[in-house]
């Protein structure tokens, strides 16, 4: 179960283009980063970097665990939830057929996926197909795949943009609830967020 | 539910509603036995000649159809980012995925094999043998095709470059199935044939997932 995240004197190469580097990161139980900074600064590089799809060009990436030091690759696959600007869900399925799909293969069952659409407030449209939903409404299937599935660390690319202040309101009130149980939260994001949490910003 | 499961029956609804899965392959079939008598002239003879061999060709040509989407759409659409942090390896991930695209594509081909050879005049004798090597084969093109696909991602005219990738995978194979449907026919020693199909079946699908998933890590970085 992870309950620290360290990042160390990270730096990140795409292409020819060093975005950023000796960035330092720190994340306990119960708290919250927002990755802020200019587009293209490298807020989306160091989030797939942390779930392991980019390799950083120097520095040490860290999940930490009550016990010491996790590995990587298990942390990553086990107790890990990556939502990037993309939802990931297919348009032809239904929104239930997607949002059990993603909850089971995270580690959640389907009692626990209607409840987390209930949540959201999706009960009605969970048997359109995904394409019938507009782009809030599928943000939010995305994002109910996050409570439907025991997590700790949640690391969201823009999570919240597709949405309106109600659900953003919403979303707030889950991610406290997620952090007061211990979890881990690191999203990037340029709207400031309706949850307590410190700033780690990039190309300053 | 194993993880496993879910996604097998995630992959299977994907082929069945955007493949087409068994009506795909019976409408393939219906086209070649169709076509193929108007191509060579209706003679009995010359047509009962190549009642074997056409099928087998058309179930390796059709296996190449639907493999855009294997791993494509899941890379656009953000869900490969979520297949690959799921709780089994990459590989599995992989595995699975050709696994299902050969239950919904490559098994109703190769129980529909038999019905387009016959209505080329194929002996009904022969259909045992036709489901066998249709079902070995198409697992096979099934493993090769996936690596196609997997190297494929994110390149445009996708298509294109699998087709080029797969071709010469695909060319053993066909030899030994094609060789053992013949040597069936004429009623010689056809084991062999057989045997070297299931090997190469087997090989494809033990080392092709460890290409599928690097070809998947290096799309995702």
């Amino acid at each position: 179960m992870i309950t620290g995240l360290v990042g160390e004197g990270l730096a990140i190469r795409r292409g020819e283009r060093l975005l950023f580097h000796d960035i330092e990161l720190r994340l306990g139980a119960g708290a919250a980063v927002a990755l802020t900074g200019p587009n293209g600064a490298g807020k989306t590089s160091l989030l797939r970097a942390i779930a392991g799809f980019i390799a950083p060009e120097s520095g040490r990436i860290a999940f930490l665990g009550e016990a010491g030091e996790l590995d990587p690759a298990d942390a990553r696959s086990r107790d890990t939830h990556f939502l990037g600007h993309q939802d990931g869900l297919k348009g032809h399925r239904t929104a239930l057929d997607e949002l059990v799909f993603q909850a089971g293969w995270t580690g959640g069952d389907e009692a626990r996926a209607l409840a987390a659409a209930a949540k959201f407030g999706l009960t009605r449209g969970l048997d359109l197909a995904v394409r019938q939903l507009s782009a809030g409404q599928r943000r939010r299937l995305a994002l109910a795949r996050l409570i439907a599935s025991p997590r700790r660390l949640w690391l969201l690319d823009e999570p919240l943009a597709p949405l309106d202040a109600r659900h953003r309101a919403l979303f707030g009130d889950l991610a406290a609830q997620h952090l007061a149980g211990g979890g881990l939260l690191l999203a990037a994001v340029h709207d400031p967020l309706p949850y307590p949490a410190r700033t780690l910003e990039l190309g300053a | 539910m194993s993880a496993a499961w879910r996604l097998y029956r995630r992959e299977l609804a994907l082929a069945w509603s955007g493949g087409g899965g068994p009506l795909l392959a019976l409408g393939f079939y219906a086209a070649i036995a169709t076509l193929v008598p108007l191509a060579a002239g209706p003679s009995l003879q010359r047509l009962a000649g190549i009642a074997i061999a056409f099928p087998w060709i058309a179930l390796a040509l059709a296996s190449l159809l639907s493999l855009e989407r294997l791993f494509e759409r899941d890379f656009e659409d953000g869900a490969l980012d979520l297949l690959m942090l799921g709780p089994l390896p990459t590989e599995a991930m992989a595995a699975i995925k050709c696994l299902a695209q050969w239950s919904a594509v490559g098994a109703p081909l190769a129980l529909a094999a038999p019905i387009a050879a016959a209505t080329l005049g194929a002996p009904l004798a022969f259909a045992p043998m036709i489901v066998v090597v249709s079902a070995v084969g198409g697992f096979a093109f099934a493993f090769v095709g996936g690596l196609g696909a997997a190297l494929a991602l994110g390149s445009r005219r996708g298509g294109l470059i699998i087709a080029v990738i797969v071709l010469p995978l695909i060319s053993p194979p066909v030899i030994f199935g094609g060789g053992a449907l013949e040597a069936y026919a004429a009623g010689l020693p056809w084991r062999t044939g057989l045997l070297l199909l299931l090997a190469y079946a087997l090989g494809a699908a033990a080392l092709s997932p460890f290409f599928m998933a690097a070809a998947c890590r290096n799309a995702a970085s």
